[in-house]
């Protein structure tokens, strides 16, 4: 490995010392590794490639027509053994390259916690990983700290050292998380929450920002990240814990409206439910959660009734119009206490043979929370500081 | 974000109103004043010299797959013109906004920009002009008077040229979408794009995507059905294999795109919820299957320019193929993996790793055929006598410029890798490395190749040259920068930078757009250098290249009916083979050859389209009704004409066969 | 077929001489059906749509609130006899019988109208309840997948008309006779679409 990264820093000294070759020099491990890979992969490739491109100019030289003494042979178009070595020679550097890739995709599955700080260095068995959770909004980044209770705009932290444990979701449109001298990228989707674990292995600032269009705003569209050692951490803390602002959902509503180039903030305190209502969308008071709804829905719905059970919208976060021919926008009401959630979700239940169908119709997996009987279902309205995995656990990307 | 005013829709005029028109943006007003001047002087010309007849009666209604081929290839240039000049304002743009400079273009039009770049250069570049090399060629290289549905290929170019008119409108009447090339929603939904823009794309992609799909149709049965005697499919040139798997390709995804964006349509103007966040959408839903459609696509473009190097490499190396069998496996092969590959075009959306990697590997599969047709090439290079002729420079530009392009492609294919290159610079460099070094290549060397064939003069080479060396040195200093970019970690579709390390690497690909231009402007010049010293380029011989299958076999031009009599075809290299075996040309004999009638029905449907398009953007109700009622009566009518074939006389033939005979020994005693 | 150059009795063959023009037409069957297939992508894309947004109500109805199978049984079997009648059309047809061909092309094009009508009723009382294709992504599907496979049965009507009036015009000649066969295809076609439609969508609905 330390012979790898002498070669990928041969462009860097060979180019413009000015220039931060990020992608090819980051501090974050899993980064390192992800670079490990694509300079692995780059000189197993060149092992075809350059042969190829000498033989091109070797070959357009030695036989142009003006060479007469060269060998000219125009029936000459077939031979078995050049087939095999033509067909061979890329299915072996494909097998090497497949297998290498089996192996990077597996290790480098940015949902897998780590189980390495740096080569060599396995995490200490008592480190819990820093959990964060990163709201792409239109167009700004949101930074929630659930163990430290504070928030920021724009401005992100880790300590080094310590997996961090990133969980990414969207307010509006698509976007994407990507600091890279920490990790590779993820999408940040709307109503569906992804992972990213990461660690950041020396001290320093360097940029973060989306790496996916997302509208107007989209250039404006990054944030400061500093891996601060465990002091300057704390200090970071504490300074966004001196903050007057509070991430109540008021807030948050206020927050989420478009703004661009967006200076960081940061929020003293934050309401421990937010992230998991935003990933629900369902911050807006009286909107029905998603996760709600698909409990709901996984028991067949709510019926003729619940035709009736949408408002007409009238705030969102653009000026958002109805279709010609379909109306003004609208939600879903959600179901506003424990006992009518639960009234509904009796009424749904009472309806046959909703649960036992899961193999006819190739649904896959059971749904676990749903299994068990009510009264163990705990109405997710009620706040509460633990960061509780949802009913049926929040949405993941349609193919996974 | 600029907020664009609620309008009521009225019902005379929809919500189109006088504030549609951007004549508050300097630069449209003097595009649309130099578009306007240049039309009106073409238009101006066309009139003075009378030339609306002859245009109307034996271009515009011409069922002749020569003719509509020509016209696909004019659509394609004129195109790229507009294609370019967005490339060039978003490398000014890029180039500019530095140092706290916003540059010129706010992002309300810089948005528009891309978008409308990547949209065009695809549908409206490389698709008409892949689409006309394969209308032009193949019914000749297997020995056909023409393709299976002469209307229908008339009537799929000119919805071709409908959309492509609807995406220029955008330009001076309303806006264009501010989404990317494939309009992921929800940004592309009407919650966060709720003006024309996106109405356009749809509406523009859907009436092409008819005419692709049913020339693509056309073109199946043309090769599976219209082929000479003698010519088995193994007997089948390689550029006809390749036009053969690309358009099995359209068939099979270009439904999956109008399925799409019917679906996109209908969120927009039923209010329907399928890639919407409320509801139960999913709008990941829309990004796997617009890669459906949208990876086989990318073939569809590049097999052609596959099987057009093949035809160069062993014409102008004077030398059978070598291995035709494993470069035909191969196109199958690669035909079938590009519908297995569609995921990695986001790997970063965070499907498991066994997913990924699935995909991933399948995608490396697809450089084993490919690495086996490089490798085909070169070992008909191979002892081989090489004439470099403009075809065969180009050819060898691609070989080289290709493999770096597959390179990087490999490397994207690697999950981790693409976490890190993902959406950055380094794709953006990657996907013009194969499509400038492969398709544009591959086209730039077609039309060189086969231009004598359709005008019986050869193609000026000193202007060809210039183009050959601006275009390629250009292309290399305008993306190996993006490359060297996005290894600094730049992302694409950004309009400012505050970093002043990158600003050299845009500066350096600026500077490469503009030798990109000069190459256009040779590449046209060339052509019209061509057309004023055709009397010195002329080739008599019908077979200037000294080339190897049937095309060349015929008269430059062809006549209306392509062959006097219908070629029994021996061998792969049919026309070869005549040459070795001592052909010689029928002289007499010759009988009426039954032909297919011009029409006019194609242009009048697709003006239709173009209204009904418009007036569903708009929200012209009436107008959208009236025109789709006229729409489905004018194909009844059409139905209703029985009469569509002629008989070309057996004296015309007799005249027009004496013709090149006299031709034929003039430049033999020349 | 292809008679040899005089001169040359060693040279092979190059050209036909004698050679017939392809009969008009030679190559419909495969074009049509090509383009058959291609259709039949974009009802798998709606397929394929509805069978992952198929059980989102978003806390609305659901399938069993909806469907009323009786109703969509008797449907189906408009269709389902349309099919069978235009087999007869085709047999008149083959056997060159113009006013027997055109009275099955009748009672078909009735059956599709009778069938179109239920839908629309199906759909018209849907709406009305409320059940729209806004309220859900799983009705968006539904509206969508059926919807079109109802518009694909509209444009067949208004073929089979067009071409009614064509035999009457003409009689059945070869050109009206490959027509008819393309329509058949095509009528064929959406009789096997509504097989799943009537069984993804309909009874496996019910079951969900």
């Amino acid at each position: 490995m330390r012979r790898l990264h002498l070669i990928a820093l041969l462009p860097l000294a060979a180019a413009l010392g000015g220039c931060n070759f990020v992608v090819l020099d980051p501090s974050g491990d899993i980064a390192a590794q992800q670079r490990d890979l694509l300079v692995i992969s780059t000189l197993l490739m060149l092992l075809i490639i350059v042969p190829v491109m000498a033989l091109t100019v070797f070959f357009a030289w030695k036989y142009r027509a003006s060479n007469t003494k060269a060998r000219y042979e125009p029936e000459w178009s077939h031979s078995t053994q050049m087939e095999l070595v033509i067909w061979s020679a890329p299915l072996l550097i494909i097998i090497c390259l497949g297998a290498l890739t089996w192996m990077g995709t597996h290790l480098l599955d940015p949902y897998r916690p780590l189980d390495r700080i740096a080569a060599g260095e396995p995490v200490p068995a008592d480190t819990k990983p820093l959990d964060v959770e990163v709201v792409a909004l239109d167009w700004k980044w949101l930074f929630i700290y659930p163990e430290q209770g504070i928030a920021t705009v724009n401005d992100l932290a880790a300590p080094v050292g310590r997996p961090i444990r990133f969980r990414i979701t969207a307010s509006s449109v698509m976007n994407a998380f990507y600091v890279p001298t920490l990790a590779g990228m993820i999408y940040a989707m709307p109503g569906m929450r992804t992972e990213l674990n990461a660690v950041a292995n020396a001290p320093g600032e360097s940029r973060g920002f989306s790496s996916n269009y997302s509208g107007a705003g989209f250039s404006g569209m990054f944030f400061r990240f500093q891996a601060l050692s465990d002091a300057d951490f704390n200090a970071w803390t504490s300074e966004a814990k001196a903050s007057e602002e509070r991430l109540t959902r008021a807030a948050y509503l206020e927050l989420e409206r478009p703004s661009e180039n967006v200076p960081a903030r940061r929020f003293a305190d934050i309401d421990p439910t937010l992230f998991d209502a935003i990933l629900n969308m369902c911050v807006e008071p009286g909107k029905m959660c998603m996760k709600e709804m698909m409990a709901i829905d996984a028991r067949g719905g709510l019926g003729l009734e619940g035709v009736a059970n949408v408002l007409p919208l009238t705030y969102d976060k653009h000026a958002r119009r109805g279709t010609v021919f379909g109306g003004a926008p609208s939600y879903v009401v959600g179901i506003c206490t424990p006992e009518e959630l639960a009234t509904a979700l009796t009424l749904s239940a009472a309806r046959p043979a909703s649960r036992d169908t899961a193999l006819v119709r190739g649904a896959g997996l059971p749904l676990p929370a749903l299994s068990g009987s009510l009264p163990a279902f705990t109405p997710i309205s009620l706040p509460s500081r633990e960061p509780r995995e949802s009913l049926l656990g929040p949405r993941r990307p349609s193919n996974s | 974000m600029t907020e664009t005013p609620f309008i009521e829709p009225s019902f005379l005029f929809g919500r189109f109103n006088l504030q549609a028109i951007p004549y508050h943006e300097p630069i449209l007003v003097v595009t649309f004043l130099m578009v306007a001047i240049g039309g009106l002087a073409v238009l101006g010309a066309i009139t003075y010299f009378r030339l609306w007849g002859y245009l109307w009666r034996e271009w515009f209604t011409s069922v002749d797959h020569k003719k509509i081929g020509i016209m696909y290839m004019v659509l394609g240039i004129i195109m790229l013109l507009r294609g370019f000049a967005d490339a060039i304002m978003m490398r000014l743009q890029q180039a500019w906004a530095f140092g706290g400079s916003e540059g010129y273009l706010p992002a309300h039009h810089y948005d528009q920009v891309f978008s409308a770049h990547g949209v065009i250069m695809i549908f409206f570049v490389a698709m008409p002009m892949v689409t006309g090399l394969m209308n032009y060629v193949v019914p000749l290289q297997i020995g056909a008077r023409d393709v299976s549905f002469p209307f229908l290929n008339n009537f799929s170019f000119w919805m071709t040229v409908s959309g492509a008119v609807l995406v220029m409108t955008s330009l001076f009447v309303g806006e264009f979408a501010q989404t990317g090339w494939l309009a992921y929603p929800p940004l592309s939904g009407i919650g966060y794009s709720p003006y024309v823009g996106v109405d356009y794309y749809i509406w523009a992609l859907q009436i092409a995507g008819v005419g692709t799909l049913l020339s693509g149709v056309n073109l199946i049965c043309t090769i599976v059905k219209m082929r000479a005697p003698g010519m088995t499919m193994m007997r089948m040139p390689v550029f006809t294999w390749t036009a053969l798997c690309t358009n099995v390709l359209i068939v099979a995804a270009f439904p999956v795109l109008t399925a799409v964006l019917a679906l996109l349509a209908a969120d927009r103007y039923l209010g329907t919820n399928f890639f919407t966040n409320d509801f139960g959408g999913n709008p990941m839903m829309y990004v796997n299957l617009i890669w459906i459609w949208g990876h086989p696509e990318v073939y569809i473009l590049i097999l052609p320019a596959f099987g057009i190097f093949s035809e160069v490499t062993s014409t102008f190396a004077g030398k059978r193929l070598f291995g035709y069998t494993s470069m035909v496996y191969a196109t199958v092969v690669i035909t079938i993996l590009s519908y297995l590959v569609w995921l990695h075009h986001f790997f970063t959306m965070g499907s498991g790793a066994s997913v990924n990697s699935f995909f991933g590997i399948t995608t490396m599969i697809i450089s084993i055929p490919t690495g086996a047709k490089m490798f085909n090439w070169l070992f008909t290079m191979y002892r081989g006598r090489i004439r470099f002729e403009l075809p065969m420079m180009y050819t060898v530009a691609f070989m080289l410029t290709f493999v770096i392009g597959g390179m990087t492609g490999v490397l994207l294919a690697v999950p981790p890798a693409d976490f890190v290159l993902h959406n950055s610079l380094f794709l953006v460099a990657h996907f013009h490395n194969v499509i400038i070094g492969g398709v544009l290549f591959g086209l730039f060397a077609g039309i060189a190749f086969w231009w004598p064939k359709a005008f019986g003069f050869k193609l000026d080479p000193f202007w060809g040259k210039c183009s050959f060396w601006f275009w390629v040195v250009g292309f290399y200093f305008a993306f190996m920068p993006l490359y060297v970019l996005g290894l600094m970690g730049v992302t694409r579709r950004l309009r400012v930078f505050d970093d002043p390390s990158l600003h050299i690497w845009f500066l350096i690909a600026a500077f490469g757009a503009f030798l990109i231009a000069l190459g256009i402007a040779c590449f046209l010049i060339q052509i019209g250098v061509s057309i004023l010293r055709r009397e010195q380029l002329r080739d008599t011989t019908g077979d200037p290249w000294d080339a190897r299958t049937l095309e060349w076999a015929t008269s430059s031009p062809p006549p209306a009916y392509n062959f006097a009599f219908t070629p029994v075809v021996h061998d792969l290299d049919a026309w070869w083979d005549m040459k070795q075996r001592g052909y010689t040309r029928p002289l007499a004999g010759f009988k009426a050859i039954h032909m297919p009638r011009n029409t006019g029905a194609g242009v009048i449907l697709a003006g239709l389209s173009f209204v009904l398009g418009f007036a569903l953007i708009w929200y012209i109700w009436w107008l959208a009704a009236l025109s789709f009622v006229a729409l489905v009566g004018t194909a009844i009518g059409h139905s209703f004409n029985y009469n569509r074939d002629f008989d070309i006389p057996a004296d015309e033939v007799a005249r027009t066969e004496e013709a090149r005979t006299k031709l034929l020994a003039a430049g033999v005693n020349a | 077929m292809s008679a040899s150059v005089t001169n040359a009795s060693e040279t092979p063959v190059f050209y036909e001489v004698d050679e017939h023009p392809h009969p008009e037409g030679h190559s419909t069957a495969l074009g049509f059906w090509v383009y058959l297939m291609s259709d039949c992508l974009i009802f798998a894309v709606l397929f394929a749509t509805f069978g992952v947004l198929g059980g989102n109500y978003a806390a609305g109805p659901g399938p069993r609130d909806l469907f009323d199978l009786p109703l969509v049984a008797l449907n189906t079997s408009m269709l389902l006899f349309s099919s069978i009648t235009y087999g007869f059309a085709m047999l008149a047809m083959d056997r060159d019988r113009k006013a027997q061909t055109q009275l099955w092309l009748i009672i078909t094009g009735l059956f599709g109208l009778a069938f179109l009508s239920i839908e629309l009723y199906e759909f018209h009382h849907m709406i009305e309840i409320g059940a729209t294709p806004q309220r859900s992504a799983f009705l968006s599907a539904f509206f969508t997948l059926v919807g079109t496979h109802g518009l694909h049965v509209t444009f067949g009507i208004i073929w089979l008309v067009t071409l009614m009036v064509q035999v009457q015009r003409r009689g059945l000649i070869a050109a009206n006779k490959r027509r008819l066969m393309c329509l058949s295809m095509f009528w064929h076609f959406l009789d096997v679409v509504w097989i799943g439609v009537f069984t993804f969508v309909y009874l496996m609905g019910m079951l969900r």
